[in-house]
């Protein structure tokens, strides 16, 4: 791959998620404060000691906004591996087998997709008890209805082409169809929407966490730092808006990546794209 | 008298944008000049990627995608368009100068009824008044004899077949009574069978009008029929430009002696063919929706010769194909092999069985995994069939590319770096590397250039003669059952309608699907179509 | 909220000349029926009335699969929950809550009997409009979902009503100058539009025209003995935050639908034949191109009904939205059934929409062979 070929956008893009990446990881180095510590006034404004200020409680909006990159991206990027997997196992287990597998899969996956994620989640979450793992589980399963939509329909292109029947007939078994003939063609279009789906992750966390249904306190999340500082924006303050410029940004900056990756997937023909 | 249309030194670019690498300009046509006399018709000919259609275009200043004429002048009774504003080309497309696509079922507006759209443009440049436009669709209709031609106008284009669309698209452009059309391989997607009727249709019509044309084609044998002078082109240059009758018969460029020949090759059937390889028992075979393709076929191939199943789409060939493979068994009948009956499924079969059949599809583009190198494609036969692998395997990859004539630098090429004649041979590789006693052959040259589809054949047969292999050879093109087969099987509407051996099958007394068919298919020689014509009922019933 | 507006129905490859309804998606259907195969059989009464009507068989075919779905939807719904793990009477009192009372408050709530009967009565109640009494308030749900309702499909329709004509304004502009400047504009602004989360847009809002300029009203109250106008002002920054939220998302669907038919081989046909510009859009591109614009706004009309959770929340606006979401944090079952099944009615009647338009739009099914 050329590095030359990468457009600016795209640059930008990988650096956004390479900083969060980055406060994810060394979090307890790189935060002023303690996650909980209340080390000041309520809602005190950005600049000197405290760089944004501090939230509602007195706590470092910073040090929160650091801690809170590792939440969001751990149980985000959780919610679309495990998203991912069930999506990609089921839905290529789908395409293959055919017939009855298939139409079962199908049809339960179009029953998922009939209630609107956020809906589906705020029926589930008002009866399920409240843990991370349940979170991450609900949103993966949720999620994973519209990587079966799409593995479905990329495995079956590829499935009905020749070079694949060609391996039915020489007597490949499914395992190697499926990795060594389906997928390495696949991959392009399924990374794209693996950034896609961990924006989407991103989003729906936040949008859970600010409902008061996902992360719960004191722990820090973005999504949540919106809700904890909502009540100080009639009085002015700007606390809410930094956790959601977060957010937005580092949503940006994977549908940035993920819109250069997709315009960079080549065809299956060879890539030989009539312009 | 000046003529027509007078294309001087003609050059075009377009503009491609390679994913990931800068944009980068490409010369599509170069130095092409030509005359078109007014009521003659040129035909230009040439392979994919010649800049035929480009050229086409270029008489109504069009560019299709980001392609841009450059250079040279296209003058229309003397007048150049290229320098026209956008409201003089305007007057000077669907007016003086029309067009018929290659795909009449695209190029009809699904939400239009084709009366309305036949008649658009003579009305919208205030050619003719509405009555007169419709007199004149309708006596184009009965022109180019299409059925119910009073309703026809009434129709959309979703309603009517492939081959009538196409005389459709043929009335809309002569509707406006255009002193040129420019045909861009009107009868390449049709089958035939259809393609003679349409060819017909379209040379009644232009000579009933007096109207000029331009005719692009990859088939000499069709615009020889048609053409009073031929241009043929090659990567956007002229190759040989001259009259129909002196480019036919006496071409001075050795690359037009080849596309004259090409079709010539001929081979004479094994004289013994009492030994059996492949048997076809009575078979029946359809789809789970309880569509029926095949009824009731049997033939037979005895080892080292090449069986050529003959047939349009729809006949239920390439079904045969899949029934002999086991992807769709047979609802009834058998089929035998080596004196063993194969189990009807693919599941059932063991490796051994399926290592003795190998397959070669029409399009090497999609039967090969774009992200596997030729040494992994060819390879992988062998570790699978014979454990081959390391130095042994890789020898043996290189043996089967020498065989086909390509050479072991092609080793670690992806497909999409291969031209379409190298893909077919490294297809043919990898069915060799089984080492197998019969190979399907589905078409594999009709989506090749004439040329290339010469080297492979002759390929195959020269393998056939080193391996004795046996060809199952699945085709709709009547001269390449002349150069391969031994013995030929002619399939219509999932029926045998006639097999045995060549000089019997192509020989009269013939049935008359069988001579509908062989008449069908165009010659190189002129003249031809009209003698064929008086033989022949038009069937304008039909498509 | 919901994928929607992320990732999206990809309306881009069509084939030309054919506008397929999206059978991938929850419809299920076939994308036409097969004359050959359905004609031979000939069989049944359904078979042959799909032959000569497709269009009406098509549609009764889709409409009975949203019937079915919803009815599927309220099993999953209410009998789903029963499966999950957790006991609403121990949720309700709490966790250090006596057997006694557990059991008292199991009989109070009717949980002591089998779930097919409670389901029934439910499902019930629900075609006729009734959905119980809420656990936590003890009013009746239905009337309080009247009011609410109201409200939400009031914002709603505002907001469509702006966005709709503006994304699709937006689309035919960014085709005008496709590849040239207003139209990469237009591009890199909707992607970023498309990642900002409903309460940030909110917010935003807020901070700057209701706190700083003091132009608009926060939090957004609607009360009955307010005028239309009053209303009007109240919902003002709801309505443009949920715009610009569906806005990008519509605007770059319309603008790859129409993208689409204008690169098909017919318009190139109308360009050849010497037509205007005008008469090549009206007669030849626009005819095929409102249908996919159709079905698009209808998929985005879908999300906006799920985009009013949150944006109500964020307002404060007495609507549906802010009544589940509520009713959700104290667990009160009966509120959170009734509201979740609404949304989805909601939600596959405009999708069914969405299918039954880009079939009525589809010139081979109005025009059977």
């Amino acid at each position: 791959m050329n590095l030359r070929a990468i457009p600016i956008s795209a640059w930008i893009g990988i650096a956004g998620i390479a900083l969060a990446i980055v406060c994810a990881l060394f979090a307890p180095l790189l935060a002023p404060f303690g996650e909980t510590d209340v080390v000041g006034e309520i809602w005190m404004p950005a600049g000197g000691e405290f760089l944004l200020g501090t939230d509602n409680l007195g706590r470092d909006l910073l040090s929160r906004l650091i801690y809170g990159a590792r939440t969001t991206i751990f149980v985000a990027l959780a919610a679309t591996l495990i998203s991912f997997a069930l999506g990609m196992i089921l839905s290529f287990t789908a395409a293959v087998t055919g017939g009855f597998v298939d139409q079962l899969f199908s049809r339960f996956n179009d029953l998922m997709m009939a209630v609107p994620t956020l809906i589906f989640a705020l029926v589930v979450l008002a009866v399920l008890p409240q843990h991370l793992w349940i979170l991450i589980l609900v949103m993966a399963v949720l999620d994973s209805t519209r990587v079966f939509r799409i593995g479905r329909a990329v495995a079956l292109d590829v499935a009905v082409m020749e070079f694949v029947e060609a391996a039915r007939l020489r007597g490949e078994g499914s395992m190697w169809i499926i990795f060594r003939e389906i997928l390495p063609n696949t991959l392009s279009p399924l990374l794209a929407e693996f950034g896609l789906r961990f924006a989407f992750s991103i989003l729906f966390l936040s949008t859970l966490s600010f409902l008061g249904l996902g992360i719960q306190p004191p722990a820090a999340d973005w999504g949540g730092m919106v809700k904890d500082n909502k009540d100080g924006i009639i009085f002015g303050i700007s606390a809410a808006l930094v956790p959601g410029a977060a957010i937005a940004t580092l949503a940006i900056c994977v549908n940035l990546v993920v819109d250069w990756l997709m315009k960079r997937t080549s065809s299956l023909k060879g890539g030989r794209g009539d312009a | 008298m000046p003529d027509l249309l007078s294309v001087k030194n003609l050059k075009i670019e377009a503009t491609s944008y390679p994913p990931g690498e800068p944009p980068k300009v490409v010369t599509l046509v170069e130095g092409v000049s030509f005359n078109v006399e007014k009521g003659k018709v040129l035909g230009l000919i040439g392979e994919s990627g010649a800049g035929k259609s480009t050229i086409g275009l270029s008489a109504l200043a069009y560019g299709r995608g980001g392609v841009r004429i450059t250079g040279g002048e296209v003058l229309l009774n003397g007048r150049d368009i290229l320098k026209l504003d956008r409201s003089g080309i305007n007057s000077v497309r669907g007016c003086h100068v029309c067009y018929v696509a290659q795909s009449a079922a695209a190029a009809f507006n699904p939400a239009h009824k084709l009366g309305d759209q036949v008649i658009e443009a003579s009305l919208r440049h205030g050619i003719m008044s509405k009555e007169d436009a419709k007199k004149r669709a309708l006596y184009l209709f009965r022109v180019l004899g299409l059925p119910n031609p009073e309703s026809f106008g009434e129709r959309y284009p979703h309603q009517v077949s492939g081959g009538q669309l196409q005389r459709a698209m043929t009335a809309m452009a002569l509707c406006p009574n255009p002193e040129l059309i420019v045909f861009d391989e009107p009868t390449t997607a049709l089958d035939v069978t259809t393609q003679i009727d349409v060819l017909a249709a379209i040379k009644h019509a232009i000579e009933e009008t007096h109207t000029a044309a331009l005719y692009i084609t990859h088939d000499l044998a069709v615009v020889a029929q048609i053409s009073d002078d031929i241009m043929v082109l090659r990567q956007g240059k002229t190759v040989e430009y001259g009259t129909t009758k002196q480019v036919i018969e006496a071409p001075k460029e050795d690359y037009t002696r080849a596309l004259v020949s090409v079709r010539q090759a001929k081979r004479d059937e094994a004289p013994d063919q009492s030994g059996t390889l492949l048997k076809i028992e009575r078979v029946h075979a359809g789809y789970s929706n309880g569509f029926k393709v095949l009824h009731d076929v049997s033939m037979h191939l005895p080892k080292g010769q090449t069986l050529a199943i003959v047939g349009e789409s729809g006949s239920g060939k390439s079904t045969l194909a899949r029934v002999i493979t086991g992807l769709l068994p047979p609802s009834e009948g058998r089929i035998v092999f080596d004196g063993k009956e194969l189990p009807k499924a693919l599941k059932g079969r063991s490796n051994e069985e399926l290592r003795r059949i190998q397959m070669i599809y029409q399009m090497a583009d999609t039967a090969m995994n774009p992200r596997q190198t030729v040494r992994d494609i060819v390879g992988r036969p062998l570790s699978f069939y014979f454990g081959m692998h390391g130095a042994k395997k890789t020898e043996r990859v290189g043996e089967l590319l020498d065989q086909i004539e390509m050479g072991s630098r092609f080793l670690d090429r992806y497909p999409a770096e291969l031209s379409g004649g190298q893909k077919q041979r490294v297809a043919i590789a990898r069915a060799l590397a089984a080492r197998p006693e019969l190979i399907l052959c589905d078409e594999p040259t009709s989506a090749l250039d004439p040329l290339v589809a010469e080297g492979i054949l002759n390929l195959l047969m020269k393998l056939q003669e080193e391996t004795a292999v046996s060809y199952v050879f699945i085709t709709h093109d009547i001269a390449i059952v002349r150069a391969i087969a031994d013995s030929v099987a002619v399939m219509h509407r999932g029926r045998l309608v006639r097999f045995g051996p060549k000089s019997k099958v192509l020989s009269p007394p013939f049935d008359d699907y069988t001579d509908l068919l062989l008449k069908s298919v165009p010659e190189m020689e002129i003249g031809w179509l009209e003698r064929v014509l008086k033989t022949r009922r038009m069937e304008s019933a039909g498509n | 909220m919901e994928s929607g507006p992320i990732t999206g129905p990809v309306l881009t490859d069509g084939v030309a000349g054919e506008t397929h309804p999206r059978s991938a998606d929850l419809s299920g259907i076939p994308a036409k029926p097969n004359p050959a195969a359905t004609g031979e059989n000939g069989g049944s009464f359904w078979r042959r009335f799909i032959f000569r009507r497709p269009l009406v068989a098509l549609i009764l075919q889709r409409f009975g699969l949203s019937v079915g779905l919803l009815f599927a939807v309220s099993l999953m719904i209410f009998g789903g929950i029963e499966a999950l793990p957790g006991d609403f009477a121990t949720t309700y009192l709490g966790q250090s809550a006596t057997p006694q009372a557990v059991e008292n408050i199991r009989k109070d709530l009717g949980l002591d009997k089998p779930w097919s009967e409670r389901y029934l009565s439910w499902l019930g109640g629900a075609v006729t409009g009734d959905f119980g009494t809420s656990w936590a308030s003890k009013n009746s749900v239905s009337e309080q979902i009247g009011n609410r309702l109201g409200n939400s499909l009031f914002l709603a329709f505002f907001a469509a009503i702006v966005s709709v004509p503006l994304a699709v304004g937006l689309g035919m502009l960014a085709v005008q100058f496709r590849n040239r400047l207003p139209d990469k504009i237009i591009n890199v602004i909707s992607l970023a539009a498309i990642s900002l989360p409903e309460f940030f847009i909110g917010y935003l809002l807020i901070l700057f025209f209701a706190v700083q300029l003091g132009v608009a009203t926060f939090p957004a109250t609607v009360y009955d003995s307010m005028s239309f106008t009053e209303r009007l002002s109240a919902i003002a920054l709801p309505v443009a935050t949920l715009v610009l939220v569906v806005l990008a998302h519509m605007m770059r669907m319309t603008r790859a639908a129409i993208l689409n038919v204008m690169s098909s081989a017919y318009v190139e046909t109308a360009e050849l034949k010497g037509l205007g510009t005008f008469r090549i859009i009206a007669r030849h591109a626009a005819p095929n191109a409102v249908a996919p614009v159709i079905n698009v706004i209808a998929l985005n009309l879908a999300y906006l009904v799920v985009g009013v959770v949150v944006v109500e929340v964020v307002f404060v606006y007495p609507g549906m939205g802010q009544y589940m979401v509520d009713a959700v944090t104290v667990r009160d079952m009966p509120v959170v059934q009734a509201c979740g099944l609404i949304f989805a009615a909601f939600y596959i009647f405009l999708n069914m929409a969405a299918d039954i338009l880009a079939i009525l739009a589809n010139p081979r099914l109005r025009h059977p062979r």
